[in-house]
């Protein structure tokens, strides 16, 4: 049997990435566990069952699944202040209000789980194992960065995270196609591709569900429906905005994005779905983004400010955690004050870190665009002189 | 993919070479008297089954290496090139996809991104159009954009450049598109030991790397050296070789032109006209400059040829290099492009045979660089 791919494990910068032994989520503690009953609608389903509504899961588990949701909140309003401050480039585009997703996902899953998603990444590739330096460093263009500066906001990889994609639905086949590596390996996992609304008429998307069921891959095609594709809302771009019940022969899950154990609890069971060999599986996160679609949208031409203000106060998922935090005594207020505290201190401090680190080396223009640059002698700069030889 | 050439997987006879009957039967006699090329050894294969082996081969030698695309299966592929491989390696590795080019295609780039190294065919390259933004924007610059943290060792692969009878639609020649594209590597043979050796260096390169078969070569028939038929066998990426020697003017060809352009050497050389030295250019991309520089530099003469359209393509940009470099002061006469006309691809043979290059342009275009002189 074929080994499963372990070539982008060493290459990657070891600063970049937080030891997996602290990203292991699993509990040793089976007595410390809770059982939470989740909210009746909590999903709805499409030709399958739909998961269990009683959610057993350690206090640990809890805890960090509210520091993740707290981090990464901090890190996209740092980026946001970046952003401002003119230290960030070109396109950003933040997760606020949708950190439920990123993070329910992780905890369901295994570092032999892979996933793929589009632009919207910086969570994805902090729960993946990226540092929260090397995530602002990337932002800033900065040689400390998880691709060395030459990606940014849109390009973050780690070993079990393709990124990061720019082109809207393209990483979709992709995904597919990650998932049909591990079934030709015989791995036992899957690939969690992810999409939004907008991406979801693209053609491609199709065409990956039919490979996939054709092919039984253990692919879950999650879209990320956050109402609006940049500011076209979705009943406006789309003939059927059932989204997970748009994979016609796929079996489909509506899941409550805005709350992180509906979401652990619906990709724990996709996972197990598609691991069995039940084929690929859709599901729809119904999420929320607080701001615009980048930098350059306000978000408010295509929205009323007081639907904004009624998901935030209604249905923000830190707040809806924590208040289950402190209905089921997983920790006091105080423990939550100080973690916040905590995370705001880790941001500060990876700014100043990202900040710190320079420009990448301007050597570095010509490297990684071949392999090794296998047998390629030169590449040509902006006139003759400037060709660079290997 | 049309519903044409999935009923039409038959390969046809050039016609181009029948126009040429008609339109000059001396030159033609003179070229259809020698129809094999550079003959030393005893072996024949045919491009396909050199394309066949290497695949073959590959496969064995790696159980990473998948071939996927459409017909490629239970159909022995559309142009059989991939004949015999489904029986002997099964549905695992041998997928016939639906007719989904983006899809399959981002699926093998995926596939290779996760650590797999797949053979992706096109059913023709005018298809994979569908699927250029897998091509370029996941294959070709993921490695970069990710700092060096995801591979792609992936090969595309099928028939590429003019075809006969098919029209505008389904005859074009892609070199310049891929061949424009930093993160790729482009390969263009033209015979069977280039199909062979720079398949298979394709597929073991850790690169993306587009293969450039064309459809009229796939049933000709080549001498194989023995070197040629080992599984070890491969050819460099990024070399050009010299089919011919010549002193007195260069002919820089890829593809089927390579024919075209030995034939009018050989014809000019019986003329007691000139001794033209033809590169065979192999690899697009990277492009074999210094090969061709040092030929110029003997020759001071040059002329390319290539099937694709004129502008900005693979002889404008050997044009444009040459001008770059020392052998700019080498060249006793304007370097010259011939390629295939400015046009969508016509239909009718008697139009179409005047889209695309053959023996007789080439050599008129040969004599009249052979007459210019700078500033003369």
């Amino acid at each position: 049997m074929l080994s499963s791919q372990k070539i982008n494990l060493s290459k990657i910068a070891a600063k970049a990435i937080t030891p997996l032994s602290f990203r292991t989520f699993a509990s040793s503690a089976v007595a410390r566990n809770v059982s939470i009953n989740l909210h009746q609608g909590s999903f709805e389903s499409y030709n399958c069952d739909a998961p269990s509504l009683e959610v057993n899961i350690s206090k640990e588990e809890l805890v960090r699944m509210y520091k993740s949701m707290v981090v990464m909140r901090r890190m996209e309003m740092a980026s946001d202040g970046l952003y401002k401050a003119k230290l960030i480039r070109g396109f950003c585009h933040l997760c606020t209000g949708q950190e439920a997703v990123a993070v329910g996902m992780e905890t369901a899953l295994t570092a032999e789980d892979k996933i793929i998603t589009a632009y919207r990444c910086h969570g994805f590739t902090y729960m993946r194992g990226g540092s929260i330096t090397s995530i602002l460093a990337e932002l800033l263009g900065r040689k400390a960065g998880i691709s060395g500066g030459k990606g940014g906001s849109m390009h973050m990889f780690t070993p079990n995270f393709y990124g990061g994609n720019g082109i809207v639905g393209a990483q979709v086949p992709l995904g597919a196609g990650i998932s049909f590596a591990q079934k030709y390996l015989g791995n036992k996992a899957a690939t969690f591709s992810l999409y939004g609304d907008g991406a979801s008429n693209q053609g491609q998307v199709f065409e990956a569900y039919n490979m996939a069921k054709l092919w039984e891959l253990p692919s879950v095609f999650v879209c990320e429906n956050n109402r609006y594709g940049m500011g076209t809302a979705a009943n406006r771009s789309s003939a059927n905005t059932s989204y997970f019940k748009r994979g016609d022969y796929i079996p489909g899950l509506k899941v409550n994005g805005m709350d992180v154990l509906a979401v652990h609890q619906a990709v724990a069971y996709a996972k197990e779905w598609t691991v069995s060999g039940k084929g690929p599986l859709l599901l729809e996160m119904e999420t929320y983004r607080y701001g615009g679609h980048s930098m350059s949208d306000p978000g408010t031409t295509y929205r009323t400010r007081e639907e904004i203000q009624h998901m935030r106060s209604n249905n923000d998922p830190i707040t809806g955690l924590k208040q289950r935090l402190l209905e089921f005594n997983v920790i006091t207020e105080d423990e939550m004050k100080a973690i916040d505290k905590a995370a705001r201190v880790e941001v500060d401090q990876a700014v100043e870190e990202a900040k710190a680190s320079p420009e990448p080396d301007v050597d570095q223009l010509f490297t990684q665009i071949y392999q090794k640059e296998a047998g390629v002698k030169s590449l040509r700069g902006r006139e003759p002189e400037e060709t660079h030889y290997y | 993919m049309s519903s044409m050439l999935k009923k039409a997987a038959v390969v046809s006879i050039p016609t181009v070479r029948q126009a040429l009957i008609r339109s000059n039967p001396v030159l033609a006699n003179a070229l259809l008297a020698k129809r094999s090329y550079n003959s030393k050894g005893g072996v024949e294969m045919t491009v396909r089954d050199a394309l066949n082996s290497a695949l073959e081969e590959e496969m064995i030698a790696d159980e990473k290496v998948y071939l996927l695309g459409e017909e490629v299966g239970q159909y022995n592929g559309a142009y059989k090139v991939s004949k015999g491989l489904l029986d002997k390696f099964g549905p695992k590795r041998v997928i016939d996809t639906p007719i989904t080019e983006s899809g399959f295609c981002g699926l093998a780039v995926g596939s290779a991104f996760a650590g797999l190294k797949p053979v992706c065919e096109f059913m023709t390259w005018n298809f994979a159009m569908q699927a250029i933004d897998q091509i370029v924007n996941s294959a070709a610059k993921t490695h970069y954009m990710s700092g060096g943290n995801v591979d792609c060792p992936i090969t595309f692969r099928g028939p590429n450049g003019a075809a006969s009878g098919v029209a505008a639609q389904h005859s074009q020649c892609f070199a310049a598109w891929y061949g424009s594209v930093p993160g790729l590597k482009v390969v263009s043979p033209w015979n069977s030991e280039d199909a062979k050796g720079l398949l298979k260096a394709a597929i073991r390169d850790p690169n993306p790397v587009v293969v450039l078969e064309n459809e009229l070569m796939y049933g000709i028939s080549f001498p194989m050296s023995e070197a040629a038929l080992s599984k070890d066998f491969v050819v460099e990426i990024g070399k050009a070789k010299i089919e011919k020697e010549g002193s007195d003017i260069t002919i820089v060809a890829h593809s089927r032109s390579v024919g075209f352009a030995l034939e009018a050497a050989e014809l000019l050389e019986k003329q007691g006209v000139c001794k033209a030295e033809v590169i065979n250019l192999r690899s697009i991309r990277p492009l074999d400059i210094d090969t061709i520089i040092k030929s110029v530099k003997k020759t001071n003469r040059l002329v390319t040829v290539e099937g694709g359209w004129p502008q900005y393509g693979v002889g404008s940009e050997i044009c444009a290099q040459i001008m770059e470099s020392e052998a700019f002061d080498h060249l006793d006469a304007p370097v010259v492009r011939v390629t295939g006309a400015d046009i969508p691809t016509p239909y009718a043979a008697n139009l179409e045979s005047f889209a695309f290059p053959d023996t007789e342009v080439i050599a008129r275009v040969v004599q009249r660089t052979l007459n210019k002189k700078i500033g003369a």
